[in-house]
Order: C-alpha cells, then structure tokens, then sequence
C-alpha cells in the first residue's frame, strides 16, 4: 500500500513539475520530447484512452523504433539509426525464390485502407493503404502524396532479385531502411501477410503491371 | 433565432421552383445557404432551453465562460479554464459539465450518444451548431493565461506529435509537411496558424458526405481512430488539449462557422 502511494505522489509530482512545460512558439515544431516527456504522455494515454474492437490499449506502448523517433523528433543520430535499422531488417523474415506475386491482387490490398481501426471487424482482410500516400498505377488518379511516386517503379528501376528483396523488405518494415520514415510497418505490425506482401511487390514490379505499362 | 426561422421559411417557398430547374439547383441553393445547419442550429435551441434530468431543468444556466446563460461570444471564447471544475475545458466538455451539475444527469447516460448519424444528430452535435453560431464573426480567442491553459497547449502539442501505435502514426504523420493529400483530401498542417486558423473559424459543421453535423471531439476521435489507435475518452484531457493547441494556433482568426464541408 505504502508502495502504491508512493508511486502515485511521484507520478503526481512529476505532473506538476510538468505544468510549465517548454512549449515551441506558434507555428513552430516543439523541441524533441525528454524521456519523462514520453512517461508522462504515455500516462496520460493510458489514463484518457481505452480499448475498443481490436484496438486495444497494448497500442499506447511504443517500441524502441518509436522511442527512438519520438525522442529525436524524427532525427535521431546516424549511428543510432543505422543500429535500429539493422535490427529491424534481421527480423524481416525474407522468403527464398521469386517474390513478384499476383499484381491484381496487390492492386486490390493497394486500394484498401480497412483494417486494424476499432471500427474494423476483427480478422477482416486488412488492406495496405497504399494509395493513401503514394501514386501507384497510372489508372488511379485519387492517389495521395505524403509518400513519392511509385509509378513506373519497375520499368525504371528493374525487377532483378535485389530489387524484389527491397520492396518485398521495405513494405515488410519500411523503419528497417529510413528508422522514422512516415510508412507503417506492413509485415511487422502482423497487417499483411507474406503472400500479400508478395502481392504488391508483384504490383510494383511486374512487367505485365499497370504500374509498368 | 427569428431571422433564421424567416430564412428556413423563405427557402421553402423557393424551392419548388428551383427544383425544376437543374437536380443540382436543389442542392446548391442549400449549400449556399446554409439550411442544412440551421437546421441542427434550430434543434439546438430547444435542446438548450429542454427540461430534462433528474433536476428537470434546462441547460440555460449554464456558464460556457461568458457567465451563465451567455451565449454571445462564448464559443470563440473556448476552450478556457473553469475554476468550478478546475480544468480547461473545449465546448463539448463544458456542455457535459452543465449536464452533470446542472441538470444532475449521470455522465454515462449523457454520454451515451455524443456521435450522432445522418438520420438523427446527438443532442451535443445540435447544441454545437447552435451555441457556435453565436460566435459567428468573433475573433477565436481561447484562455492563454492561466497555468491549466499553458499546460493543454503544451500538452496538446506533445501529442499531436507523439508517434506511437500499431502504424506509428501521429496527428502530424498526415498534417505535418505543407501541400501533402491523402487520396484526394488536402490536409491542414494544423500546428502552423495559416492551416490552423481557416479550418477552426469553420468548425463544428455539417459533412456533405455523410450527411451529418459533426463537432471536434468527434474529429479528433475519427482521426485517432484512422490510426489505428485506442479509442480517447469523450471530453477527456487529451481530446480537449488536442483541441485547445490547435485552437490556440488559430486565435484572432475571425470565426464564421458553424459551416458545411465536403
């Protein structure tokens, strides 16, 4: 009890020590979060969110890319980086042989921006969203642009068995090739599957892709 | 409200005749004229003046900042601290605030359906039309003083950058960098005043495309739920320091909503 008290009046402490927080000017990026920053705004998630569907509260946790990313407003040291990086491409489990899949499939996943929301029904094919951010096949012209163009991404850079491993790699866990890049991490998030992973490698790649023509 | 009943009046007589022109005519002349949200403006009132709750009494005692039952300014005077609740509070939560004391309703009965429909809007969606509106053509000038403000700023904008759930989003993953889209939808980079100020002078407001009058809590709570995030608590700290930062970033902006969105 004595325990839980104690922890309760740090934690309370260290909320009042956070009522004058540096804060940037209006209009400005505020400075890199300190550690007891990221405490402190992980508590107040975990105080002010709850779960719902299949969004539950284990989201809030962050990892050590996020940590680091959070921590480095998205600039963390080289050296660093290039650490995490590497960790994160050991665990992309790259499967053996051609990883060009069907590219009408992947052009569906591409389209797709269900899944993993609380609103979605658990199970449920989740999409990649890739459409959301990038161009892609020149049929589709709602297409955004937080992310660069990706079309004629095979006719321009080729579809040799390096290439494939990086697409298949950076769809897998795109944090493995740029740590704080803005795209989620497909494969490592348990959103895509390796045969829909494949899928749109195949809708990148392919000759016979739109993406191509 | 009597001009607005005059206004609603007016277009009713017109519209048959408009009708027969274009099927587009109809529509427009609605954009145009804001019907759509005067109608959630209309509901508003009574909801404000509506006896209900265990205190059977109405929301017209209720103080948004301006003192009780103000309602001129009041809106673009939010999200401010109340010293009675000791916190900063956004509309939506002030609102809930005057339920529970005022009226002695129970949070989860008047929290129950904040988030309404195209067939049928909330009883918090109706009283935002109709309290913003009296804001119309009001500088947005939320508290900025008191400790309790500077710290929802300060933590507003903590969040609005923090990266963190299954697809490492934050608020500025998508508004972050300047000329950016998703599919088609431009996105405000909301912590620059230019983006923040002409998108706050227009909210709460009725959404074409879903034939629905939405407010920011339900915006904030749409955004976390896109990236794939818990669900925030209605009215809860977070939610209004998300809102307070971006409000904050907006000041002196003229307001001129409730509005209509695509």
């Amino acid at each position: 009890m004595r325990i839980r008290r104690a922890l309760v009046l740090s934690f309370t402490a260290g909320l009042a020590a956070c009522a004058t927080p540096a804060t940037a000017p209006i209009g400005e990026r505020p400075p890199a979060p300190s550690p007891r920053d990221l405490d402190e705004i992980t508590a107040v998630l975990k105080r002010d969110f709850h779960e719902r569907g299949q969004a539950k509260m284990d989201r809030i946790q962050l990892d050590e890319v996020q940590r680091a990313c959070n921590l480095n407003a998205d600039h963390p040291p080289a050296d660093a980086a290039r650490a995490l990086e590497q960790a994160e491409l050991k665990k992309i489990p790259f499967p053996a042989g051609s990883l060009i899949g069907d590219w009408k499939k992947g052009e569906k996943l591409a389209q797709s921006g269900r899944g993993a929301m609380w609103s979605d029904k658990p199970g449920v094919q989740q999409g990649a969203s890739c459409y959301n951010c990038h161009q892609i096949s020149p049929k589709e012209t709602a297409f955004g642009t937080i992310g660069p163009s990706l079309a004629g991404f095979g006719k321009t850079r080729g579809n040799g068995a390096e290439m494939q491993r990086y697409v298949y790699g950076k769809i897998y866990d795109a944090k493995a090739y740029n740590l704080c890049s803005q795209m989620p991490r497909l494969g490592s998030s348990g959103s895509l599957n390796d045969e829909q992973i494949r899928d749109l490698v195949g809708l990148l790649l392919d000759p016979a892709s739109p993406v191509n023509q | 409200m009597r001009a607005v009943l005059c206004g609603a009046a007016l277009a009713l007589t017109i519209a048959p005749a408009m009708a027969q022109k274009s099927p587009y005519a109809d529509y427009q002349r609605m954009a145009a004229e804001n019907a759509p949200v005067e109608l959630y403006e209309l509901a508003g009132e009574e909801a404000w003046a509506k006896k209900q709750g265990p205190k059977n009494v109405s929301l017209e005692r209720c103080d948004l900042g301006q003192g009780p039952g103000v309602l001129k300014g009041a809106y673009a005077g939010l999200p401010r601290y109340f010293a009675d609740a000791d916190r900063v509070m956004d509309l939506e939560t002030r609102l809930l605030y005057c339920m529970m004391t005022l009226q002695g309703r129970a949070r989860e009965e008047a929290t129950k359906r904040v988030f309404g429909n195209a067939d049928h809007a909330s009883e918090m969606e109706v009283l935002s039309a109709y309290i913003a509106r009296q804001s119309n053509g009001m500088p947005i000038a939320p508290g900025t003083s008191h400790p309790k403000e500077k710290a929802a700023y300060a933590l507003g904008q903590k969040l609005y950058f923090h990266r963190a759930g299954p697809w490492d989003f934050s608020c500025a993953s998508c508004h972050g960098e300047e000329g950016k889209r998703i599919r088609m939808s431009e996105l405000p980079v909301l912590y620059k005043p230019q983006y923040a100020g002409p998108l706050m002078a227009t909210w709460p407001a009725y959404r074409v495309s879903t034939s629905a009058f939405v407010t920011l809590q339900w915006r904030i709570n749409d955004c976390y739920r896109q990236m794939r995030m818990p669900e925030p608590a209605y009215a809860s700290d977070a939610t209004v320091a998300l809102i307070d930062f971006i409000t904050v970033t907006a000041q002196g902006t003229p307001y001129r909503g409730p509005s209509i969105k695509r």
